[in-house]
């Protein structure tokens, strides 16, 4: 039970940084650690704002450039730029991606009540990356919807790529299964 | 579930098992029945059988699945005859048998849902009751099941009732010479009888008297007779107990049955049998694991344990002093090699437990060849040799339909009639050897058959139809044989019930090649043909080159590299418009450069080639070249998925990570596409 | 907490047997054969053993009779658990010592019943 309260008590934690004087949030729940940047093992044919892989405690993690996903102006990698690793869910199945940003700016508590709807952010922010906004006294903070940021399924050529295999590996299996079956 | 309180994920888990053991003893039922149809005689291998088929009765009729309880039923009590010799095995007894596991398979596989063929099942059952009608004497342990019959408790028994007996029997009871078990007994010749003791009247031990009853019991009775039949039998202990006789409604234990039910119903309609089976083969994540295997991984565990506290011990000693830290680094160097070789070790360890010996996929096949050769009118003995040989289970599982059509090929095309093989002087029993061993890094799996070997002239003929090779060409023998694992080729004259449907070597081919494996044929006309796959152990580890190209750190599975070769840019010819190619001993090799492929930074043009290392690798039976600034390392690699937090990429098999800690791309060999990938015939050219 | 030692060949059996018991609150354990199921039963003394009949390697009835001949078990309750429902086997059982037999199928509330007042 006491977990269960320890929840709901961290379910209104956001962790925000900063990324091109603009602060941002994410849920404090999905995030697995901060860590400063490290060279990464580029992927070839992927898309540009993956950095590439990292080993994380034995486990091979993608490295997402925010600044790149927002098509924000590209930076380069200074002494506060670290790396949140954060764990999504897609299609109920857990990942774990590294954010890089400019810096980790704090811990806030954003109650139900301060969070606003998202306004149009026009062409700088694309909206399905956005929950909404939340009010830190004065202060806004986008809150992100992380499990949009990095929907390895909408990778252009991601799903593609994907769906190719998966319909040759079916239809294999079939022909296979029909020989069988005579 | 009311009282027991099992929720339904863990009774799906407890179905989950009962499937799987009910595979399992379908298994051992069917190796049995074709060692019985071979000719073995031994009184193990029918109680074997009978064996399994009464553990799928007891668990059937446990689990609610009463088709299969009184399928199984009938089997059981057939098969008690011929354990009792009433009744000899002979080969039409074997095929109803083999047909009742068919039927078997059919049931436990839509267990979780589906329809299995109803009227088909019925049929093979009044066979096999007619069978029963044949022995002579029909009484047997196992209890007879005419229609009505309510002895058998798994059995639907409509017209039986349900009595509850109260029977308390007084201290004095024994005295007269009573035992309660003669109640019973009567009891129980009227029909089912289930005793709950009661022993809340046991006196504490020391006033407890042998001589005395303190026992009482609940006796259910289920049985077609009315209350006076039943204190009958009590009549003459009469004085010396109290009985109480009532009638009950009839225990349910369907709980677990109506699930099964319910989704029997909403799934019949819909032909998905396939699709369930497939599920249900695809949900078998689990594994069973020789408890030797779990035994090595504890100590391996425990002497990492050691290996850390010594490692603690002499960090702690190293910090006293100057002199103390100098003589501590020997020791620790020494620690450190000594944990370097456990976890290597552990890590083998884990490894093993994927491991499973390939006679779990190689037990399918017996069946499968008494099938076809009957099919076929032909005589076909199927050996298996090297069965213990371990491969991955993941690897196993895709090895099995491959290796499903190579020996079907093998019966259909391979082997001769009988007739041609008495004219070829051959014995008329044709052999197909399945074997498996290892051999290096590797595990070989042969099938080979001593048939009329690939027919070479009709291969050439068909490739030119299709254009595969040009009329002119003259090649090699092994080069035509090797024709037969291109798409679309089939050689069957007419397309046969067994192997045709268009469905190719190629297909073979794919499927091995997605596994990491490769297929070769040899064949020698009128002395038969053998089909070699090479297989990785497991797919979780490989064999790999470790290269470099610009600043980055590649894996290329060793498998794959046939050699490697230092450029000397007079091989090289760049063909306009399709790419380069590299002359080797009269094959041209098409050429990729990394760089290109992976986006890698750093000067690529031509005449950077000259000194560095052309790897060549083989893909789809198709030579390639790969240049690379150097070659660094083999090691031994275990792959990470890419998939795991992203998604595949095209072009990558996975991940490793490298012994500083570094993540390194694995080269997915089959998807590299060279740039005069159009080419098919390059391997033909002089 | 009574201790129940649970002996038959077929692993979907023992788990639901296992998994009715220890809801039922008892400590079970299990083996998968008479001779294993012998094993274990001396290295700990188990308030009930349920034994299935028809097993590989040493059978139920084999198993009753080796178990009888130990101090610890000669009063101890063993169930035979088993599907077959012929007299010759029942008579094996009682003569080899079963205290009872459970006919498979078995309702689980009765196997309770039947357990609980055993074990009271």
């Amino acid at each position: 039970m006491s977990d269960n309260e320890k929840t709901q008590e961290e379910l209104n934690q956001y962790l925000t940084f900063v990324l091109d004087n603009e602060e941002y949030g994410v849920p404090i729940l999905s995030v697995r650690g901060i860590q400063g940047w490290e060279k990464t093992t580029p992927l070839p044919n992927s898309p540009d704002y993956v950095m590439g892989i990292i080993n994380l405690r034995g486990e091979v993690v993608p490295i997402v450039d925010l600044r790149k996903r927002f098509d924000l102006e590209v930076i380069p990698y200074g002494a506060h730029t670290v790396v949140i690793v954060v764990r999504i869910e897609q299609e109920n199945k857990q990942r774990t991606v590294g954010l890089v940003v400019d810096a980790v700016a704090d811990v806030h508590d954003i109650n139900d009540e301060d969070m606003r709807k998202t306004p149009e952010f026009g062409e700088k922010m694309r909206n399905e990356f956005v929950r909404g906004l939340g009010l830190i006294d004065e202060k806004m903070v986008i809150i992100l919807e992380i499990d949009e940021l990095v929907d390895w399924q909408k990778v252009p050529g991601g799903d593609q790529v994907l769906s190719t295999k998966e319909t040759t590996e079916d239809e294999t299996e079939n022909e296979l299964v029909a020989t069988e079956a005579a | 579930m009311s009282s027991t309180g099992i929720n339904d994920s863990g009774m799906d888990e407890i179905r989950v098992i009962f499937e799987t053991e009910c595979n399992d003893g379908l298994d051992v039922i069917e190796a049995g029945l074709l060692a019985l149809e071979g000719g073995d005689d031994n009184l193990d291998t029918v109680n074997d059988i009978f064996r399994g088929a009464h553990s799928i009765k007891g668990g059937a009729a446990t689990f609610g699945y009463t088709n299969i309880a009184e399928f199984t039923h009938v089997m059981e009590t057939l098969l008690d005859k011929v354990r009792a010799e009433e009744l000899a095995v002979s080969p039409p007894l074997v095929k109803i048998f083999l047909e009742s596991v068919d039927c078997l398979r059919a049931m436990v596989e839509t267990m979780g849902g589906g329809s299995y063929d109803e009227e088909k099942t019925e049929k093979v059952k009044v066979e096999l009751e007619s069978w029963l009608d044949k022995v002579p004497n029909s009484e047997s342990p196992v209890a007879a099941i005419e229609p009505g019959s309510d002895t058998e408790s798994a059995m639907k028994a409509p017209e039986s009732r349900c009595w509850k007996i109260n029977f308390v029997p007084k201290n004095s009871f024994l005295l007269n010479g009573n035992q309660p078990q003669y109640i019973f007994r009567a009891l129980a010749e009227l029909g089912k009888v289930s005793l709950k003791p009661n022993y809340s009247n046991l006196p504490p031990f020391k006033e407890y008297k042998p001589e005395e009853m303190y026992i009482s019991w609940e006796i259910e009775l289920e049985a077609n007779v009315d209350k006076a039949q039943i204190l009958e039998e009590f009549d003459w202990v009469e004085s010396e107990c109290l009985v109480e006789v009532n009638e009950e409604k009839r225990p349910q234990i369907e709980n677990y049955d109506r699930r099964a039910e319910d989704s029997r119903s909403a799934d019949s309609s819909s032909g998905r049998r396939k699709q369930s089976r497939r599920g249900a083969k695809k949900d078998s994540g689990s594994i069973r694991v020789d408890i030797d295997k779990i035994d090595s991984l504890l100590n391996l565990v425990g002497e990492m344990v050691i290996n850390q506290s010594m490692l603690n011990n002499q960090f702690n000693n190293s910090s006293n002093s100057e002199e103390a830290f100098a003589s501590s680094n020997v020791e620790l160097e020494q620690s450190l090699s000594l944990l370097e070789r456990t976890t290597r070790e552990l890590q083998e360890a884990v490894m093993k437990i994927r491991m499973l010996p390939v006679s779990t996929t190689f037990n399918r096949y017996p069946r499968l060849v008494y099938d076809l050769s009957s099919k076929l009118d032909k005589h076909v003995e199927l050996k298996i040799t090297g069965e213990n040989t371990e491969l991955d289970k993941t690897v196993l599982e895709k090895i099995g339909d491959p290796l499903l059509h190579l020996i079907r090929n093998s019966l259909d095309h391979g082997i001769e009639s009988p007739e041609q093989r008495i004219a070829a002087g051959k014995d008329e029993t044709g052999t197909i050897h399945l074997s498996a061993s290892h051999e290096g890094g590797s595990v070989m799996i042969r099938v080979s058959d001593d048939g009329a070997g690939l027919n070479t002239k009709k291969i050439l003929k068909k490739a030119i139809e299709k254009g595969l090779v040009s009329k002119d060409d003259t090649p090699s023998e092994q080069q035509i044989h090797d024709l037969v694992f291109h798409a679309g080729f089939s050689t069957a004259e007419v397309v046969t019930d067994v192997s045709g449907r268009g469905v190719g070597m190629d297909v073979v081919r794919n499927n091995i090649e997605e596994i990491g494996g490769r297929v070769d044929v040899h064949s020698e006309a009128g002395k038969g043909s053998t089909f070699q796959i090479t297989l990785p152990l497991t797919l979780a580890i490989l064999d790999g080159q470790l290269i470099q190209v610009g600043g980055e750190v590649y894996v290329i599975p060793l498998l794959s590299i046939v050699e490697t070769v230092q450029v000397n840019m007079d091989r090289i010819n760049v063909i306009s418009g399709s790419g380069i190619i590299y002359r080797l001993r009269g094959e041209a090799i098409p050429v990729v450069d990394m760089r290109k492929l992976y986006n890698i930074t750093g000067a690529d043009a031509l005449d950077s080639y000259e000194g560095k290392q052309l790897v060549i690798v083989e893909s789809e039976r198709r030579s390639i070249g790969l240049v690379v600034d150097g070659l660094l390392d083999q090691h031994q690699v275990v792959i990470k998925s890419l998939e795991t937090n992203f998604i595949k990429v095209p072009g990558i098999l996975g991940a490793t990570i490298l012994g500083d800690g570094t993540v390194s791309l694995i080269i997915d060999v089959t998807t590299l596409s060279a740039p005069i990938s159009n080419d098919k015939t390059n391997r033909l050219e002089h | 907490m009574s201790q129940v030692l649970i002996v038959d060949d077929s692993h979907s059996i023992r788990e639901l047997l296992s998994s009715i018991l220890r809801r039922a609150g008892f400590e079970v354990t299990s083996a998968n054969d008479g001779k294993a199921g012998l094993h274990i039963a001396k290295e700990s003394a188990y308030d009930l053993v349920i034994t299935d009949v028809n097993m590989p390697e040493m059978d139920g009835i084999e198993l009753l009779g080796n178990l009888r001949k130990l101090p610890e078990y000669s009063f101890k309750p063993i169930l035979i658990l088993t599907t077959e429902f012929s007299q010759e086997m029942k008579q094996k059982g009682k003569d080899a010592g079963a205290t009872g037999w459970l006919v498979k199928p078995f309702d689980p509330e009765k196997l309770i019943d039947v357990i609980s007042r055993i074990l009271k």
